[in-house]
């Protein structure tokens, strides 16, 4: 089909780029029906809440859909596993396919019993009608050809007559991850599989001086040692083998830094006085004139936070010729495709890009970087597939961070202590330096090489894709006008790129920050003023909601604060509203969260439940925790030691009550709450002591310095 | 010639492996076994953690040498699909994961507690996994699902 008919502009974007039904679903005669999405599993439970969209719109129970790992081989080309787009973009998509799908099933069914198709009912995938005829998906598979395009002329069901969706269905990958299965790619092994690992120094941005190989050439097992540039490795037998060549390599190997990082002490102030861009992300002039009273000003910091995936990033790479088969975790097969095609100079058709498991990524770490770390390291390994891990020390140091922040909002109040101007400036280097959008790589070795490519400078995303550094900083609120600016560094001696929200977490903890002080100085309750300023009905209920879930504001008692966040996630996707119980010994310990949320249809609760609790606890870790340190010439915060996560007993107790709306389309759940539950800490901590922390992490040291500068 | 025997998930067994090559490597290597994840190769976070003689250890900093003669369980160990321990069918009732890589030494971190204590308190599964590092923030079905299987364990 290459004409537009109509319908087609109907078609959900991912579903418009990718219309034919076949790279989407295919019926085998043994039963099953495979599911392509071009999202991928990276912990969310994506791949369960499209195999029961899949199992709801074709009307085949859940146990029969086999959902197919994304390819370049023939998934569809739903760019990146991010920003808690894939229910919204990859669900719309597989619903409308399916719903096509299913009609063009009914229609060849009946041509074969000889019935019409508006008397044929479809029940696990059997389709029949009146006097017991009746055929199936699965038998009549090899006649129907669905290589072709979607229409989008099918009406996907009604949300009341959805059985599967809607529902807490058990997640499909769970129990190969309770039983030690072989389902990570860190486990998994191929026929000849050598090992490499790749040298990198301590500093950041060093030359590689010297390279001595004699020491790691003596080595048993060793295969290769490959250089080009600045970028080193090794290629052994077994993985024991590679990791004693890289620790002989390391000995061999003389550094020097080239360039400086800033001085961490000093952060806030280097971030707003680097060379930058402007962008004017939003403008808003006041109808009538009112008259200033005073303008109060706040600044907000958040440092730079490390993605921290337990497991190391790893990828496997197999050259065959000129052309390249790589299994990766990155969260864009295709993105990550574009880049080695950049940096191998080859064409795209010849690297095929597999996607496989790998522990959570939160957003764009080193996954891949070791991908291309791996096939520059197959290339000695003649045609022998070679896995790349990268240390614990190099992910933490080398892999790209979550931009840190600094953020300045002024509130022009009049003589009642009302807002009428509201201005909210950020300075942040870009939040996103993912792979595949340039016609520059993105991937760290390629700065690495003899002839480098430039590095990399971190964007941000459009404000209509919600943003990068700007995401969330348009205020929800009906303040009366506003200018709100954003300040992208273009330069980067530290290394960034996406992080789970990008800049939503810090806008959040800024604007609410602000918010509650400006309650509380009028002596207005912080849900009353919220209230007051909103006026879409969706954001009303979560905060009521949360507010009557959590008993706000009980009982006054000593040592306990209670504060609340709230925020739509890109302010267009899911609404969160969270309050914190904190405790206030000699240091902050939040004992409870309480959180509302509305993520329009949840296709299954329970995972829309996990994917908050988790939310909020990274964002807990964030808040009281996280920090990455650096000195000006390393990151020294390149273990678990030097950068410490929230351990068990530290966890709060999490609630979370799903505002359910099955009638409006499914938005995301895994970024709404971490801004509501960092302002909600925030506002707790000022509650409990009188404090107010503008500054992240709220740390002990960060504690007495506030009370210094408060006595 | 083997150097070294233990008993690996019941089944005695002899290698001949340089003995202070780490525990781990060589479950991963040579035994196959790759339910023991590494994660960070210091004893940080957990996410290897095997059962030595009925204690949690981390497998990353463990030598070979070490386990002598001694009684090793891994995650593939403790229970399968066919037949699960109570922990392993909790954590599926419970969904208590969500991406799972660290969850295997979870397990065993638990299994630990529990073959010490069959009537754990939240306040002691919490503290028997504060050595464990999870990110994606499963903690709380994680509590849930080890007091679940406690539940369970002492009901058989």
């Amino acid at each position: 089909m290459t004409e537009k008919t109509p319908s087609t502009q109907k078609l959900p974007a991912s579903l418009a780029a990718n219309p034919k039904l076949s790279s989407w679903v295919r019926f085998s005669s043994d039963g099953h029906v495979a599911v392509s999405p071009g999202k991928v599993e990276i912990g969310q439970g994506i791949v369960t809440a499209l195999a029961q969209i899949a199992a709801d719109e074709l009307d085949v129970d859940i146990a029969r859909v086999r959902m197919v790992r994304a390819s370049t081989a023939g998934s569809p080309n739903e760019g990146v596993t991010s920003g808690s787009l894939s229910v919204q973009q990859s669900g719309r998509a597989i619903r409308q396919a399916c719903a096509d799908i299913r009609q063009v099933f009914l229609f060849a069914a009946a041509e074969r019993l000889g019935v019409g198709p508006e008397v044929l009912e479809i029940s696990d995938g059997t389709i029949s009608g009146p006097g017991n005829v009746s055929t199936s998906y699965f038998e009549l598979a090899d006649e129907v050809s669905l290589d072709r395009d979607a229409s989008g002329g099918a009406q996907p069901k009604p949300s009341a007559r959805r059985m599967v969706t809607g529902h807490s269905v058990q997640r499909l990958d769970i129990p190969d991850k309770v039983f030690g299965e072989r389902r990570f790619i860190q486990d998994s092994t191929w026929p000849g599989m050598l090992h490499g690992r790749v040298l990198r120094s301590e500093l950041s941005h060093a030359a590689l001086v010297e390279l001595r190989e004699d020491g790691a050439r003596k080595l048993p097992g060793l295969v290769a040692i490959v250089r080009d540039g600045n970028f080193a490795g090794v290629v052994s037998e077994t993985e024991v083998d590679a990791e004693l060549a890289l620790a002989a390599l390391r000995k061999g190997a003389k550094w020097t830094s080239r360039e400086a990082l800033p001085d961490e002490t000093g952060l806030a102030e280097w971030l707003k006085a680097q060379p930058s861009e402007l962008s004017v992300i939003a403008s808003k002039t006041a109808s009538t004139q009112q008259a200033r009273a005073r303008t109060l000003r706040r600044q907000y910091t958040r440092p730079y936070i490390t993605h921290g995936s337990i497991a190391p990033s790893c990828a496997i790479a197999q050259w065959n010729g000129d052309r390249v088969l790589v299994w990766t975790h990155s969260q864009g097969v295709y993105f990550l495709r574009a880049d080695l095609a950049l940096v191998l100079k080859i064409p795209l058709e010849n690297i095929t890009v597999e996607h496989m498991e790998g522990a959570g990524c939160y957003g764009h770490n080193a996954a891949d970087d070791v991908a291309l770390d791996a096939v520059l390291l197959a290339k000695a390994a003649d045609g022998r597939p070679v896995r790349v891990q990268w240390s614990r020390a190099d992910e933490m140091s080398h892999a790209p961070f979550g931009a840190a922040m600094t953020i300045e909002i002024e509130a022009d109040l009049d003589a009642a202590g009302e807002i009428i101007d509201w201005r909210h400036s950020v300075w942040s280097n870009g939040h996103t330096a993912r792979p595949g959008r340039a016609n520059l790589p993105a991937l760290l070795a390629a700065s690495e090489l003899a002839n480098p490519f430039p590095r990399y400078i971190a964007t941000n995303p459009a404000q209509a894709n919600g943003g990068g550094a700007d995401r969330n900083s348009i205020p929800l609120y009906d303040f009366p006008s506003w200018q709100i600016e954003c300040h992208r560094l273009t330069t980067m001696p530290i290394r960034t790129s996406a992080l789970r929200t990008l800049g939503g977490q810090a806008n959040v903890f800024a604007i609410e920050s602000f918010l509650d002080e400006l309650a509380a100085e009028r002596g207005e309750d912080a849900v009353a003023f919220r209230l007051r300023h909103l006026s879409d009905p969706r954001a009303q209920d979560v905060i009521r909601a949360v507010a009557k879930r959590a008993g706000w504001k009980g009982e006054k008692r000593d040592g306990i604060g209670y504060g609340l966040g709230f925020a739509r996630y890109k302010n267009t996707g899911a609404y969160c509203a969270a309050i914190a119980e904190i405790e206030s010994t000699e240091d902050i310990s939040v004992r409870r969260l309480t959180i509302a949320v509305d993520v329009g249809e949840a296709i299954n609760p329970d995972g829309v439940i996990n994917q908050i609790e988790g939310g909020a606890i990274q964002a807990t870790s964030w808040v009281l925790k996280e920090r990455v340190r650096f000195d000006r010439e390393r990151i020294s915060s390149n273990s678990w030691s030097q950068y410490p996560i929230l351990r068990f007993s530290e966890v709060p107790e999490v609630d979370v009550e799903v505002i359910s709306r099955p009638e409006i389309e499914p938005v995301g759940a895994g970024e709404a709450a971490h801004g509501p539950v960092t302002a909600a800490i925030a506002n707790a901590v000022f509650d409990a002591l009188g404090l107010r922390i503008r500054n992240l992490p709220i740390t002990r040291e960060r504690l007495i310095a506030a009370m210094e500068l408060a006595s | 010639m083997p150097n070294i025997r233990f008993r690996l998930n019941g089944v005695e067994t002899d290698l001949d492996a340089d003995p202070e090559t780490s525990l781990l490597a060589i479950l991963r290597g040579p035994l196959g076994l790759t339910g023991p994840h590494f994660g960070c190769g210091a004893g940080e976070c957990g996410a290897c953690n095997v059962l030595v003689d009925d204690r949690a250890v981390t497998a990353c900093d463990t030598p070979l040498w070490s386990v002598a003669n001694k009684d090793v369980i891994t995650i593939e160990g403790l229970g399968n699909a066919q037949k699960p321990h109570p922990l392993q069918r909790a954590f599926i009732a419970e969904q208590a994961l969500q991406c799972g890589y660290c969850v295997s030494g979870i397990l065993i971190s638990a299994a630990a507690l529990l073959n010490r204590n069959p009537s754990p308190s939240n306040a002691e599964i919490r503290a028997a996994l504060d050595r464990n590092l999870c990110r994606c923030g499963s903690h709380n079905r994680m509590v849930r699902a080890i007091s679940r299987a406690a539940a369970e364990m002492r009901k058989s």
